[in-house]
């Protein structure tokens, strides 16, 4: 082999080499778009819904309020009569099996909406209001394309009586498309169309506000002291090989342990965030020690040294100068662990956190979901308008996750002292 | 440091003050095929707005007997679901942890159906048929041996010549246990009973084994990933709930077993050969504790939600015959106990 064939061999294989590489990066990059392009195109039309614009005639004597109107008897006022009576008028109906259809075509929700526009509007009282109210998910579905129209009536979920209304109220133009401020809003429901993720995003955030400030301090404590203080002895070592030991173990053994003994032995109440914030924030721990040692680690001797030497003391030397030069790097550790705590589902379903949860936890001792664990209720249920919720709770779970790890980067970026 | 001391010591007050205090809202655990029907009650009876909305827990009926009959108090569910009836072995956990009072609701009646894609041609199983398809050894010629059918058309040459492939839910399921009693222990042929019992083995245990040669597959707890995998593959099927197949109709119909289609009367009538009833069970020392509770089971049982116009038909559940429903009202409401062995 003369010396420009070994040169063109050597260049050839660096080529080939290239090409991997490029190859499995585009790869791993067409991977993650066809994900995010599934959910997206899935997803995205949950965030909004279907209204029907229907013509109310609010008629006081229909309420049966004694006494004057005011803010407080509306409140407690019946509107299932006055709603019913305007509803059906949107279509003449032979018997009470149609009646039934048209009241179908409305989400079960009319009532309670057609309450609150008046509460908002109370000058209406005794007219005639053009209401937007929510549809039922049969119609949401077909009017997002989601149902396909030309199958045979028995096949299909929406009759051909309701279908005939349908195409009449979209040649009058009363379908409209709105914005789904539910899907923030409300808690769990079995009416996909009334079904928001303001519970289970209640439920996260508490979980992991307890995760951070029971993890956090302790964490930052304990990597301190180990890389500082703590004398180099097998201990320490025996210590240190568990801590890595422990941010392997695969988190539903800290479901389990959860389980074990803030359940059983603890009588801690089930389905809470307090059980599911210090469950997890027992599995990130090591997790967040790992990465402040690394930092702690990264500071130079010389600004130890350089304290030390002009009389600090230790203390001194590893408070005033030693974490401040660490923090943003301890930071950003704690911020993704924090993420991946957001992210846990399989502890959580051990600590019954998989519930059917409609009222909005107030505090975190309330039953209540998380994001995650939303995601898989929804996706088990059998009605066609939970699988866009589905997506649409996957994109925000996503996007908290990219901001989360976005603030750790910047972190990192912006405030880390480089030394040369 | 200050305040994470402060916020702390806010958290832990804040936890076993609201503890200490007795439950105010209702808490259910169970079955995941009566869980859709539990949380629209649940949906409902929260609406009304005299009480909080109950928490639901889908664990799967065994592990909701479980917490329920680990004991009496705030700390255990009050009511549990069950997709089929409390076992003696439960009632004797129950006795034990003093959970002696126990009220039995009937819910309504649950169908399974044997399903695939609406692109595949009608279809009409016998219960025999059905064992032949799945179970792990079948009798042929007097003798045992392991399934050889790979074909419809092997078990029976009136049948389509198909490729067997049939979803499976995992052991765990209650619709699985349903399937096997209603499906695989009915359908087992006298032959094959006989010569298990001949081997001194349990016929029952048994004949509900399913085949593991990849012509059953198992395909998780999940009937709605079931359903979109029947829809994409015309030559498979699947079994699950009544209610999966109303929600889905315009991708996936039944397949009519012994000459009977599913349907509301049928389920009703259990002239639809493979139906079941469903039920719960709730702790009668927790009425008056927990509030609500006495009020739930009066929702529950009223002809709003479980007759035969009722909103709990209008998801799949198949309403009670008026007299079983006359019993199961008189149990929700007068607080009948069942007896415990």
């Amino acid at each position: 082999m003369t010396k420009e064939e070994r040169l063109k061999k050597r260049h050839n294989a660096e080529k080939r080499f290239r090409f991997y590489g490029l190859l499995s990066v585009s790869l791993a990059v067409i991977f993650v778009l066809v994900l995010i392009q599934n959910i997206v195109s899935k997803g995205s039309s949950a965030f909004s819904r279907t209204t029907i614009a229907t013509d109310i005639s609010f008629n006081a004597d229909l309420l049966e309020i004694e006494g004057p109107i005011t803010k407080k008897s509306l409140e407690e006022a019946e509107f299932y009569d006055l709603a019913v009576e305007s509803i059906l008028k949107i279509y003449p109906s032979k018997d009470s099996k149609e009646e039934r259809q048209v009241l179908r075509l409305f989400s079960p929700d009319y009532e309670y909406e057609i309450k609150r526009y008046l509460i908002k509007n109370p000058d209406k009282i005794n007219q005639v209001a053009s209401v937007e109210l929510t549809s039922s998910d049969d119609v949401d579905q077909l009017n997002k394309g989601n149902f396909p129209r030309d199958l045979p009536e028995d096949r299909r979920r929406v009759s051909n009586f309701q279908l005939n209304i349908y195409d009449n109220l979209v040649e009058d133009g009363k379908i409209g498309k709105k914005f789904n401020d539910y899907f923030f809003s409300k808690g769990d429901s079995r009416d996909p169309e009334l079904a928001g993720i303001g519970g289970s995003l209640m439920g996260s955030f508490f979980t992991i506000t307890i995760c951070l400030i029971l993890s956090f301090p302790i964490a930052i404590m304990a990597s301190i002291y180990l890389e500082e203080f703590a004398p180099k002895n097998r201990i320490t070592d025996f210590i240190e090989i568990n801590i890595n030991n422990l941010a392997a173990v695969p988190s539903i053994v800290y479901g389990l342990l959860g389980l074990g003994i803030l359940l059983s032995v603890m009588d801690f109440p089930r389905s809470t965030p307090l059980v599911a914030g210090i469950t997890l924030s027992l599995m990130t721990l090591p997790r967040i020690i790992i990465p402040c040692r690394a930092s702690l680690k990264a500071v130079p001797p010389s600004i130890r040294e350089a304290a030390l030497s002009v009389g600090a003391s230790k203390f001194q030397t590893v408070f005033h100068h030693v974490v401040p030069l660490a923090m943003p790097g301890t930071l950003s550790g704690t911020i993704i662990g924090l993420a991946q705590a957001l992210g846990e589902t399989a502890p959580l379903i051990l600590i019954g956190m998989v519930a059917f949860v409609v009222d909005i936890p107030g505090t975190p001792v309330d039953p209540s979901a998380s994001l995650p664990v939303q995601v898989y209720l929804w996706s088990e249920q059998a009605e066609r308008g939970f699988v866009e919720k589905t997506s649409a709770t996957i994109m925000m779970l996503l996007g908290f996750l990219i901001v989360m790890n976005f603030i750790a980067v910047y972190l990192r970026q912006k405030f880390e002292k480089k030394w040369n | 440091m200050k305040t994470f001391k402060n916020i702390i010591a806010i958290l832990a007050i804040l936890s076993f003050a609201s503890y200490a205090n007795a439950r105010d809202q209702i808490k259910i655990v169970g079955s995941s095929t009566v869980y859709p029907y539990a949380t629209v009650v649940a949906e409902q009876f929260g609406k009304k707005g005299s009480f909080k909305t109950p928490v639901i827990e889908s664990t799967g009926t065994g592990g909701g007997m479980k917490l329920f009959c680990a004991g009496i108090g705030v700390n255990h569910p009050d009511i549990t679901n069950a997709s089929r009836a409390i076992k003696s072995k439960e009632k004797a956990l129950c006795e034990k942890n003093g959970v002696k009072d126990i009220i039995e609701v009937v819910v309504g009646n649950d169908g399974i159906t044997f399903s695939h894609s609406t692109k595949a041609p009608d279809a009409n199983f016998t219960k025999e048929q059905l064992w032949r398809a799945l179970a792990a050894k079948v009798d042929i010629d007097g003798k045992l041996v392991e399934n050889p059918y790979k074909k419809w058309s092997d078990i029976d040459s009136s049948l389509p010549s198909k490729k067997i492939e049939i979803l499976i839910a995992p052991p765990t399921s209650g619709t699985r246990d349903a399937w096997n009693s209603l499906v695989m222990v009915k359908g087992c042929t006298k032959g094959a009973k006989s010569l298990y019992e001949a081997n001194g083995k349990k016929a029952k245990k048994e004949c509900a084994k399913m085949r593991e040669d990849g012509y059953a597959v198992e395909a998780g707890e999940n009937d709605t990933l079931i359903v979109q995998k029947l829809a994409a593959n015309p030559d498979a099927y699947g079994f699950f709930g009544y209610s999966y197949l109303l929600a889905n109709k315009d991708k996936i119909k039944a397949a009519a077993v012994n000459g009977v289609k599913p349907s509301l009367e049928g389920i009703q009538d259990y002239s639809y050969p493979i139906a079941r009833p469903l039920f719960f069970y709730a702790k009668k020392a927790h009425v008056g504790v927990v509030p609500g509770l006495k009020e739930f089971l009066a929702e529950f049982t009223s002809k709003k939600a479980m007759g035969s116009r009722g909103y709990l038909t209008d998801i799949g559940l198949v309403p009670l015959a008026s007299d079983k429903y006359k019993i199961t009202r008189t149990a929700a409401k007068d607080l009948v106990t069942i007896k415990l062995n």
